[in-house]
C-alpha cells in the first residue's frame, strides 16, 4: 500500500526552525537543565533564599550581635524592639530605650519604652569576640549598639527568651545547627540510598527483592515513635557534638528509602538505554560503566531528590528537639528554640517565642520548590 | 488476587517482626536491666522486693542470657498479653495505656478519612478546572500543608484559639467528659472534638494527595479513552468520575499504605501540643523517665495497629483495581 | 454532489489560543458528506484532520474553540447546525454516539484499562436506547459477534488489555456502531495495525456500511486506503480543504498543485515509465506563522507572484462534484 511521504526538508533549503534546534542539540546536559530551570520562577526565587540561608550558616556570628548564651534575668521575655530608621530626615536608625519593672500585682516583668531615649544602632559595631568563618578573630558584627552607657542601651530585634537571651542572635546560631544537621543527614541518607538503590537497580534479582522489601517494611512503620525511642536512649552525659552526630544518624535513617527508590528507578531505566548497552558492548568493565557512564547521567536526578529530602530532615530535627529528645540545650537549633513555645500560656503573653517557626517554614518551602524545579529541569517528562 | 493478598500479608508479618525487634531494642538500650530498675524503683517508695520475687522475674525475662533468648522470652510474654509493669506508674503497662491506644487509632483514622474526603474532590476539581482560581487556591493550601510541620500548625491554631477565643481548643473531650465512663454522650463529645486534630494531622497528607490526584488525573484526562467515552455522549461529570478518576484512583489508593504510618507518627507530636489523651504524651513521658517497658510496648502496639490498618487498605486496593484482581489468579 | 448532503461543513474555523500564540488548527474548512457515502479526508500530519473530526462531534480539547462556521447535520428532514449547540448540552449528547460515532487511531488506549470491554459498549447502548441492562448486554454480545470477535460471551467481560490490537479495533467498531449511527467518523482507524489486520478491518467497515447504510468520514494518510474505500475525497492543507472531488476525479484529474504533488510523492503500481518519486519541496510551515495569501504558495510549483501571496483563493467549482481552491482555476 502506498503511504504519504512524511514532509522532508531538502538540505539546500534552510527551514526556519533549524537554527534554534541546532543550538539545543549542541548544548550540554547541564546547560539544558539550566535553561529549563530558569523558566521555573518559584524555583529561582527559592534558590536565592536557600543561598541566603547558607550565608547565614557561614556568617551566623557576624549577623548575631549578642552572645547567644548570655542570659540575664533582668531582661527575661522582653518584646522585640521597634527600629526607627529615620531620625528626622536623616538616615540614622535607632531604638528606644527600655525600662523593666515588676508589676506589683502580677509579679510579672513588664517593659516600657522610653521615647525620650534614643539608642543609635551602629553598623559594624563592636561586640563579643569570635572567629569570622572560623578563621579571622574579630569583634565586629553587622549591627550593634554602643555598650557600657547604662542598662537600658540594648537592642533586641526579636525580643528575648525566658532566660533573657537575645532571640535574633540565637536564631542565627540555630540556623547554623539546623541547616547543617539537615545537610549532613541528607548526605548520609544519600550514601545509603545510592549504594542500596544502586545495588538494587543494577543487580536486580534477589538483591533487588530483599532491598525493596526492606524499604517497604521501613515505610510501613510509624517512624517518629521509633526515632523517639532511639533518641531517648542516647546517654545523658554525651557532649553536644556526640548528640549532634547521633541525631544526624537517626534522622538520616529516615530519609534514605526515597532516595534509594529514585536511584533504583534510574538504574532500571538506564540499564536498557542505548549508551549503557553500547558501553557494555565495547567492553567497558562494570564499575566503569556505572561510574563513568551511568552515575553522571543521573546526577541531576540525585541532586533533585536530595533537595526534596532535605525538608523532611529539617522537620525531623525540629520535631525531635522540640520534644526534648533531640538536641538539648545548651545546643541551639530551631527545634530547641521552639521548645520554649510549647506552653500556650507563655506564647499568648510572649508570641515572639513562636518566631523560630518562620525560618523552618520558609526553609521547608524553599527546598521543596527548589527540588521541584530541579526535578522538572532534570527530567521534563518524569514526575 | 489471592497471591497478591498473600504477598501483602507475608510482608505484614515481616513488618511486625521488624517492629518487635526494634521495640525490644528500645527496651534494652538504656543501661541497667528491668529487674534491677524495678527493685530500685520499689525501694525508693519504701517497699521491698523479696529475693525470691526478683529471681522469679529474672528467670521470666531471661536476664543474663543471650539477647535472642531474652527476646524470645519477652515475645512469649507479649503474645500472651503480658506486657510487664510500668516503673513510673507501678501498674501493668496495659492498664496504663488503657483507652489511649484506641484513641490514637481513632484520631489517626479520622485524619485518614478526612484526608481522602478532602483530597479526592479537591484533586479532581483542581485537575478538571486546571488554572482556575479554585485550582490556585488548592495549590496554595497544598503548599502550606506541605511546608508547615503539623506540630507547628497545632501550636499556631492553639495560640489563635487562646488569644481570640480565649478557649483551649485542644483535647479530645470537654472537661466534664474527661474522666467519664464511656457512654453515648461521651462518644458524641469525642466526635465533636475530633475534626480539629484530624484536620491538623491530615493537612500534610491531604496536600500531598491533592498533588498526586491532580497530576494523575491531568495525565489521564489527556488519554484517548476519555475522548472515546466523550464521543459516546456521556455527561462530562459522569464521564470524568467513571473513567479517568477511576484510573487515577489506583496510584492514589496505593499511597494509602504509607499515609497511615505517617499520620500515626505525626499524631504523637501533635497530641503533645494539643494535649490529646493518646499514647503520644505517655510515650514521651515514658521515654524521659526511661520507663522502657511502657515505651517499648507503646511502640510495638502502635506499629502493630498501623500494619493491620495498612493491610486492610491493601486489600481495599484489590477491590478498586481490577488489574490486580486478574493478576496471577 | 448528489441531493441533500448528510453533513455539510461550511467555513469551519477552530482555533487554539495558547500562550505562544493562536494556533489556527482548522481555518475555514468546507466539505460535504452524502448519506451512505465514504468521504476520505487526506493531508499531511498536522493539517487539522483530527481537529475537524472533533469539531464536528464538539469534543475539541481546551483551549480549542470553534470561532466561525457551520456544521449542518441532517436528521430526518431538518438540518441542525452542530456548531451552535451547547457542546455539553443534552441535544449534542444525544447526537454524539447515537447518530455520529467516532473510532480512532490508538486501539491500545481507546478503551479504559480498568473497565471491561462489555461495560464500555453497554454504556453507549444504555445511554441512547430504551433497553434493560440484560438487553444491552445481549446486544453488546451480538454486536461483538457481528464485528467478528470470536467467543464474544467471554470477551465481553475481559479488560481491553487482554485483547489483541485487531480485536480491540473490532470492539471499538462494535461500540461505535452499537447505536446504528448515520455517520461514522473513523480517524486513521488502521494506522496502528499491521497490514493484514488493516485489510480485515477495512473489509469489515465496508461490510457493515453495506448492511447498515451509514456514511463514513474516513481520515487517513494512506492514499491506498482512499482508493480502496472512498467515494469522495477532500484534500486538506494547513487547516483548509484545498480540493474536494469524487475519488476517480482526484486520482485521474487532480487540479490543485498540492493534490498533484501529493500523488506524485507516492509510488504508482501501474506506471510504465520509471518515474521518480518526488517529495513535496519545503516543509509544513509552523502553525504560528502561516504564510500570507494561499498557504501553499511557498511550496507551490505554479506560484503566481503578486497573486498567490496576496490573497487566499476561495473553494470554487471545477467540474461535476469537483471543487478546488486555487487561482489557476478561477
Ligand atoms: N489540544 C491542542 N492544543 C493546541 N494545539 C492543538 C491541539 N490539538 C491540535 N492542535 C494543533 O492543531 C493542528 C492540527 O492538529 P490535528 O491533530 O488535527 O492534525 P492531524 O491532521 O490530525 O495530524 P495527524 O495526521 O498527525 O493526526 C496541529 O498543528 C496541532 O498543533
Ligand atoms: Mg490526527
Amino acid at each position: 500500500m502506498a503511504v504519504l511521504a512524511p514532509p522532508t526538508t531538502p538540505a539546500h533549503e534552510p527551514a526556519p526552525l533549524a537554527l534554534p534546534e541546532q543550538r539545543i542539540f549542541v548544548a550540554s546536559q547541564w546547560q539544558l537543565m539550566w535553561w529549563r530551570f530558569r523558566k521555573h520562577r518559584l524555583a529561582m526565587v527559592s534558590s536565592v533564599i536557600v543561598i541566603g540561608f547558607y550565608l547565614v550558616v557561614l556568617g551566623a556570628d557576624f549577623l548575631a550581635y549578642a552572645d547567644p548564651d548570655r542570659s540575664e534575668a533582668q531582661r527575661s521575655l522582653m518584646p522585640p524592639q521597634r527600629v526607627y530608621f529615620f531620625d528626622g530626615w536623616r538616615f540614622a536608625p535607632y531604638v528606644h530605650g527600655f525600662k523593666g519593672a515588676r508589676d506589683p500585682n502580677t509579679f510579672k516583668r513588664v517593659y516600657v519604652a522610653d521615647p525620650t531615649q534614643k539608642v543609635p544602632v551602629r553598623f559594624f559595631a563592636e561586640g563579643f569576640e569570635y572567629r569570622f568563618l572560623g578563621l579571622i578573630p574579630t569583634t565586629r558584627h553587622l549591627i550593634g549598639v554602643d555598650r557600657g552607657r547604662d542598662a537600658s542601651t540594648t537592642i533586641f530585634l526579636l525580643g528575648t527568651d525566658l532566660q533573657g537571651r537575645d532571640l535574633w542572635s540565637r536564631l542565627m546560631y540555630g540556623t547554623r545547627i539546623s541547616l547543617t544537621i539537615g545537610l549532613l543527614g541528607v548526605t548520609m541518607s544519600l550514601v545509603l540510598g545510592v549504594v542500596l538503590g544502586g545495588l538494587s537497580g543494577f543487580y536486580g534479582g534477589i538483591t533487588d527483592t530483599i532491598i525493596q522489601r526492606t524499604i517497604e517494611i521501613l515505610r510501613s512503620i510509624p517512624t517518629i515513635p521509633l526515632w523517639m525511642g532511639l533518641a531517648a536512649a542516647l546517654p545523658r552525659e554525651w557532649t553536644i557534638l556526640q548528640v549532634y552526630f547521633a541525631i544526624t544518624i537517626i534522622i538520616s535513617l529516615l530519609g534514605w528509602t526515597e532516595l534509594a527508590r529514585v536511584v533504583r528507578g534510574r538504574f532500571l531505566a538506564m540499564r536498557e538505554e542505548d549508551f549503557v548497552v553500547s558501553a557494555r558492548l565495547v567492553g567497558c568493565s562494570q564499575l566503569r560503566t556505572i561510574f563513568v557512564h551511568m552515575v553522571p547521567s543521573f546526577m541531576s536526578h540525585i541532586i533533585a531528590a536530595t533537595t526534596l529530602a532535605l525538608p523532611a530532615m529539617i522537620i525531623s530535627e525540629t520535631a525531635l528537639s522540640f520534644l526534648g529528645l533531640g538536641l538539648r540545650p545548651p545546643a541551639i537549633s530551631w527545634g530547641v528554640l521552639l521548645q520554649q513555645a510549647q506552653n500556650v500560656q507563655t506564647v499568648a503573653i510572649s508570641p515572639w517565642l513562636m518566631l523560630p517557626a518562620v525560618p523552618v517554614i520558609i526553609a521547608v518551602m524553599a527546598f521543596n520548590f527548589l527540588g521541584d524545579g530541579l526535578r522538572d529541569a532534570a527530567d521534563p517528562y518524569g514526575r | 488476587m489471592l497471591a497478591y493478598v498473600g504477598r501483602r500479608a507475608l510482608l505484614a508479618v515481616f513488618t511486625v517482626w521488624a517492629i518487635s525487634v526494634l521495640s525490644f531494642a528500645i527496651i534494652q538500650l538504656p543501661p541497667g536491666d528491668y529487674v534491677t530498675s524495678y527493685i530500685a524503683q520499689m525501694a525508693s517508695t519504701g517497699s521491698v522486693v523479696s529475693e525470691e520475687e526478683a529471681q522469679q522475674l529474672r528467670i521470666q525475662y531471661g536476664l543474663g542470657q543471650p539477647y535472642y533468648v531474652q527476646y524470645l522470652k519477652w515475645m512469649n510474654l507479649v503474645v500472651r498479653g503480658e506486657f510487664g509493669m510500668s516503673m513510673e506508674w507501678r501498674r501493668p503497662v496495659t492498664e496504663v495505656i488503657g483507652d489511649r491506644l484506641w484513641l490514637t487509632m481513632v484520631v489517626s483514622l479520622a485524619a485518614l478519612v478526612l484526608t481522602w474526603v478532602l483530597a479526592l474532590p479537591i484533586g479532581i476539581y483542581s485537575a478538571v478546572r486546571q488554572y482556575s482560581p479554585g485550582d490556585y487556591a488548592a495549590t496554595f493550601v497544598g503548599f502550606i500543608g506541605l511546608a508547615v510541620p503539623n506540630f507547628l500548625l497545632a501550636l499556631v491554631l492553639l495560640y489563635f484559639g487562646f488569644v481570640f477565643l480565649n478557649a483551649h481548643v485542644g483535647g479530645l473531650f470537654s472537661p466534664e467528659m474527661q474522666d467519664a465512663e464511656w457512654s453515648g454522650a461521651r462518644v458524641w463529645d469525642l466526635m465533636k472534638h475530633l475534626p480539629m486534630p484530624a484536620l491538623i494531622l491530615g493537612l500534610a497528607g491531604t496536600a500531598q494527595q491533592i498533588r498526586i490526584m491532580r497530576a494523575n488525573l491531568l495525565d489521564e484526562l489527556r488519554k484517548p479513552y476519555v475522548v472515546t467515552a466523550r464521543s459516546k455522549g456521556l455527561t462530562e461529570l459522569r464521564l470524568i468520575l467513571k473513567y479517568p478518576v477511576r484510573v487515577a484512583l489506583n496510584p492514589f489508593a496505593s499511597t494509602i499504605g504509607y499515609t497511615l504510618p505517617y499520620i500515626v507518627s505525626g499524631s504523637i507530636i501533635v497530641s503533645l501540643v494539643l494535649g490529646l489523651p493518646t499514647v503520644g504524651p505517655l510515650l514521651l513521658k515514658a521515654l524521659i523517665a526511661q520507663d522502657m517497658f511502657l515505651a517499648g510496648t507503646i511502640v510495638l502496639l502502635l506499629g502493630l495497629m498501623t500494619v493491620i490498618g495498612t493491610l486492610i487498605s491493601d486489600i481495599l486496593l484489590v477491590w478498586i483495581d481490577p488489574r490486580i484482581r486478574l493478576e496471577e489468579t | 454532489m448528489a441531493a441533500e448532503p448528510l453533513l455539510s461543513v461550511r467555513n469551519l474555523k477552530t482555533y487554539f489560543a495558547q500562550d505562544e500564540g493562536l494556533v489556527k488548527a482548522v481555518d475555514g474548512v468546507s466539505f460535504d458528506v452524502a448519506p451512505g457515502s465514504t468521504m476520505a479526508i487526506v493531508g499531511e500530519s498536522g493539517c487539522g484532520k483530527s481537529v475537524t473530526a472533533r469539531s464536528i462531534l464538539r469534543i475539541v480539547d481546551r483551549p480549542g474553540r470553534i470561532v466561525e462556521g457551520e456544521i449542518l447535520f441532517r436528521r430526518g428532514e431538518a438540518a441542525t447546525d452542530l456548531a451552535t449547540l451547547d457542546a455539553n448540552g443534552a441535544e449534542m449528547r444525544a447526537i454524539r454516539g447515537a447518530e455520529i460515532a467516532l473510532i480512532f487511531q490508538e486501539p491500545m488506549s481507546s478503551f479504559s484499562p480498568v473497565h471491561s470491554v462489555g461495560n464500555q459498549i453497554d454504556e453507549a447502548i444504555l445511554l441512547h436506547q430504551a433497553v434493560s441492562r440484560r438487553g444491552a448486554r445481549d446486544k453488546t454480545i451480538e454486536m461483538l459477534r457481528r464485528v467478528g470477535v470470536p467467543s464474544p460471551e467471554e470477551r465481553v467481560d475481559q479488560l481491553s488489555n487482554q485483547l489483541s490490537g485487531g480485536l480491540r479495533q473490532r470492539a471499538m467498531i462494535a461500540m461505535a456502531l452499537s447505536c446504528q449511527p448515520t455517520l461514522l467518523i473513523a480517524d486513521e482507524p488502521t494506522t496502528a495495525l499491521d497490514v493484514t489486520t488493516q485489510t480485515q478491518i477495512l473489509e469489515l467497515m465496508r461490510q457493515l456500511q453495506k448492511e447498515d447504510g451509514m456514511a463514513i468520514m474516513l481520515i487517513t494518510h494512506d492514499l491506498g486506503v482512499v482508493a480502496e474505500m472512498a467515494t469522495d475525497v477532500a484534500v486538506m492543507y494547513l487547516g483548509r480543504v484545498v480540493e474536494q472531488a469524487p475519488v476517480d476525479a482526484i486520482f485521474h484529474d487532480p487540479k490543485h498543485p498540492y493534490t498533484r504533488a501529493l500523488l506524485r510523492s507516492i509510488p504508482r503500481i501501474r506506471s510504465r515509465t520509471r518515474e521518480r518519486l518526488t517529495p513535496i519541496a519545503g516543509s509544513v510551515p509552523h502553525p504560528f506563522d502561516r504564510p500570507h495569501g494561499c498557504s501553499f504558495h511557498p511550496r507551490c510549483t505554479d506560484f503566481i507572484a503578486g497573486r498567490c501571496d496576496a490573497s487566499a483563493p476561495e473553494l470554487g467549482p471545477a467540474g461535476p462534484g469537483h471543487a478546488v481552491s486555487c487561482f489557476l482555476y478561477e
